[in-house]
């Protein structure tokens, strides 16, 4: 009879910027000033975008909204990080992610104005269709990243996830089947604290969402999601293992939600403002600018420009949304099958002749 | 009396209900602190305390699922979806164990749950959000299926469905939760399961429908009440529908439309009309005429309306089967 330890395991946390932008350089990833000055334009752009998106929602020229305000570094950096044939499956809140991915602005706006045509992307960038189901596709980026392995590409998968997420059964399935079979597949979970208005240790028991991974036979670490240069390293490190052909990594971003849940959410009925208040000082983008100011590599008249570039890509970005022509509504039936059944047909012949009246 | 719409006839329900038996518990997705999304449990975590209105971890196939096991148990668990697209990601709770315990037990073990969720489209809501699934579901031996359309058949087909020894799953007009106000007593009583209820008398033609557009055919039906006089039936629960109050109203009038918001191929519309061929075809004096939405996927915000059958549709509905 015996009974002794067989298994211990460790979850490590890693940051390379700590909050007032101080980096450490063992672990500062190989960046060029350009490459940083990308990370900080990006970031200001999401910034712009995200604030437009919520003042278009409450003046209802879009529909409901969910913001990024918070996760600029968690998106950014790990899309930043990727290749543009890299596959992306994002989530409802991943505007940043998928403007950082060449998803034109207009299009993202068209999604939350309601307009199908939204969710379609450029060809050069593998961007999948949003994901409202919370966690589905998590499955979606195992089974990609299966296929590139099958087919022998070099391509990877990165899905973005949330802490409530991970509580769903497709998520859960997905490590299992990403570590059974060791797709090259990256699970990025912006673990912002809440998941609407519940908090993250109501989510599950385990201490980080990291240490999921270990049950499934792979690595999981956990970062500082408010640090780009953290999440751009632990993101890279994980793309370069799973293009060797060295399986899946869950990278947990510790970040905050720093808006409501969604525009029809009020957070006030569930958390406390001292505790927003808090997060504020870790805001991500201040955290760059610091080191950025400290290297030499922005000063005032940069960050001028920066938010300067920023709005008016923005500003035209709505415009183009909006003078898009309407849908047309019988796109309903032209896109359910490659050939429409007879059925179908009847029922869009009829709505066709309805509509001329 | 105070008026009221149809979330607080839910909240109303809800918290009688569970006042009147100490096993009636609530768990779901954000139903506790934040009172649920749309406020359906609002105030009854204040009252009730954390073991009996239960926040969940993210995932309806884990709260289908355990409520199935409480309602094994002895419990009556009441479990909210937070939206109707989302109820398949329970689906195999339901279809493999919720609706098969009874039978499979050969009645040792039974499942006196309910699953509340709102349904309906026509509020620009995201996609999944707005999906009206009636049919799905009533297509699983051993579900009830049940939707109200006012706040006073809320709150009495919402006791029943708690009291009833089997799973109910009760969709909620998600279009007229607010939109409607009227006096519900605070006394107790109940609406039954399975009776349809005549929302408006006629005599020319029998409109069948439920949820969120019976308000709506009721609007389109006055537009044109000078000429022609409509039977409107408001069918509440979709499985087990109310045959007799159909047959009663189709031998009156010899005519019928059926107006559902779901997709038109597979829609419950096709179980009422083979129902009344199959009983009262010799009362027909025209075929049964149907106002669907289209086999489609739901059109998202911008578009939705375009799907969803509106006055316009309706009363050309009700035209058709008259013109015959
Ligand atoms: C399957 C499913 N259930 C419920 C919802 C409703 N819902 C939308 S977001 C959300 C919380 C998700 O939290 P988390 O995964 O932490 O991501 P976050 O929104 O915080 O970024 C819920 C419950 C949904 N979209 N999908």
């Amino acid at each position: 009879m015996v009974k002794k330890i067989i298994r211990e395991f460790s979850v490590s946390y890693q940051q390379v910027m700590d909050e007032h932008g101080n980096v450490d350089s063992a672990l500062m990833p190989k960046l060029s000033k350009q490459q940083i000055k990308q990370m900080y334009k990006t970031m200001v752009l999401v910034r712009a975008f995200d604030n437009k998106a919520f003042s278009l929602q409450r003046q209802g020229r879009i529909g409901t909204y969910l913001q990024v305000k918070g996760q600029e570094a968690a998106q950014v950096g790990s899309a930043l990080a990727l290749e543009d044939k890299d596959w992306v499956f994002p989530m409802y809140r991943s505007s940043g992610a998928l403007i950082a991915r060449k998803q034109p602005i207009p299009a993202v706006l068209l999604y939350w104005g309601g307009d199908e045509r939204g969710l379609k992307s450029p060809l050069e960038v593998n961007n999948f269709p949003i994901a409202i189901p919370v966690g589905t596709q998590s499955l979606h980026a195992v089974g990609a990243a299966w296929a590139s392995k099958i087919k022998g590409e070099k391509t990877v998968s990165l899905v973005y996830l949330g802490d409530g997420a991970t509580s769903k059964e497709d998520c859960l399935s997905s490590m299992n089947f990403a570590g059974v079979f060791q797709t090259p597949t990256i699970f990025l979970v912006e673990n912002n604290q809440y998941a609407i208005s519940v908090p993250r240790n109501a989510q599950t028991r385990a201490e980080t969402i990291a240490q999921r991974s270990l049950a499934f036979g792979f690595e999981g670490i956990q970062v500082d999601g408010n640090d780009i240069f953290g999440v751009y390293k632990a993101t890279k490190d994980a793309i370069e293992k799973a293009r060797k052909g060295l399986g899946p990594t869950l990278i947990e971003c510790f970040t905050y939600r720093l808006a409501d849940h969604s525009t029809s959410d009020d957070a006030k009925r569930y958390r406390a403002e001292q505790e927003v208040a808090e997060w504020l000082k870790k805001d991500p983008l201040e955290r760059l600018e610091k080191y950025m100011r400290a290297q030499g590599i922005l000063d005032d008249a940069y960050k001028e420009k920066a938010l300067a570039g920023a709005k008016e890509k923005v500003e035209k970005g709505v415009e183009e949304y909006e003078n898009t022509p309407p849908p047309d509504p019988a796109d309903m039936f032209r896109y359910m099958f490659k050939e429409m059944p007879p059925s179908l047909k009847e029922q869009y012949e009829s709505f066709l002749e309805s509509r001329k009246k | 009396m105070e008026k009221i719409n149809i979330v607080q006839s839910v909240n109303l329900a809800l918290r009688q209900e569970m006042r009147k038996d100490k096993n009636v518990i609530i768990l779901g997705e954000d139903v506790g602190v934040n009172g649920g999304v749309f406020r359906a449990t609002d105030g009854l975590i204040k009252e009730f305390g954390a073991n009996r209105v239960i926040d969940t971890p993210l995932s309806e196939l884990g709260i289908i699922g355990a409520a199935v096991g409480m309602a094994v148990n002895g419990l009556k668990p009441v479990a909210e979806i937070q939206f109707s697209g989302f109820l398949y990601a329970g689906f195999d709770q339901i279809f493999s164990h919720a609706a098969r315990i009874r039978s499979r037990s050969r009645g040792r073990f039974t499942c006196p749950l309910v699953i509340r969720s709102p349904a309906g489209g026509g509020i620009k809501a995201l996609e999944l959000h707005c999906e009206h699934g009636e049919a799905i579901f009533a297509h699983i031996p051993g579900l009830k299926v049940v939707i109200p359309s006012t706040p006073y058949d809320t709150k009495g087909l919402l006791a029943s469905a708690i009291r009833d020894p089997d799973p109910v799953i009760f969709l909620e007009p998600t279009r007229i939760y607010r939109a409607i106000k009227e006096e519900v007593p605070e006394e107790d009583y109940t609406v039954p399961l399975g009776k349809a209820r005549i929302a408006q008398e006629g005599t020319d033609v029998t409109l069948i429908t439920w949820g969120a557009l019976v308000k709506y055919s009721l609007d389109a039906v006055k537009t044109i009440q000078d000429t022609i006089s409509v039977e409107v039936i408001d069918l509440r629960t979709i499985y087990p529908f109310d045959v007799t109050a159909i047959l009663e109203s189709v031998k009156k009038t010899g005519r019928a439309v059926i107006v559902h918001e779901a997709p038109k191929t597979g829609g419950f519309a096709a179980e009422i009309i083979a129902t009344i061929n199959e009983k009262a075809l010799e009362h027909l004096e025209a075929p049964v005429v149907r106002v669907t939405g289209y086999d489609t996927c739901l059109p998202f915000a911008r578009t939705e309306k375009e799907f969803i059958p509106d006055e316009q549709r309706i009363v050309a509905g009700i035209k058709k089967v008259l013109s015959y």
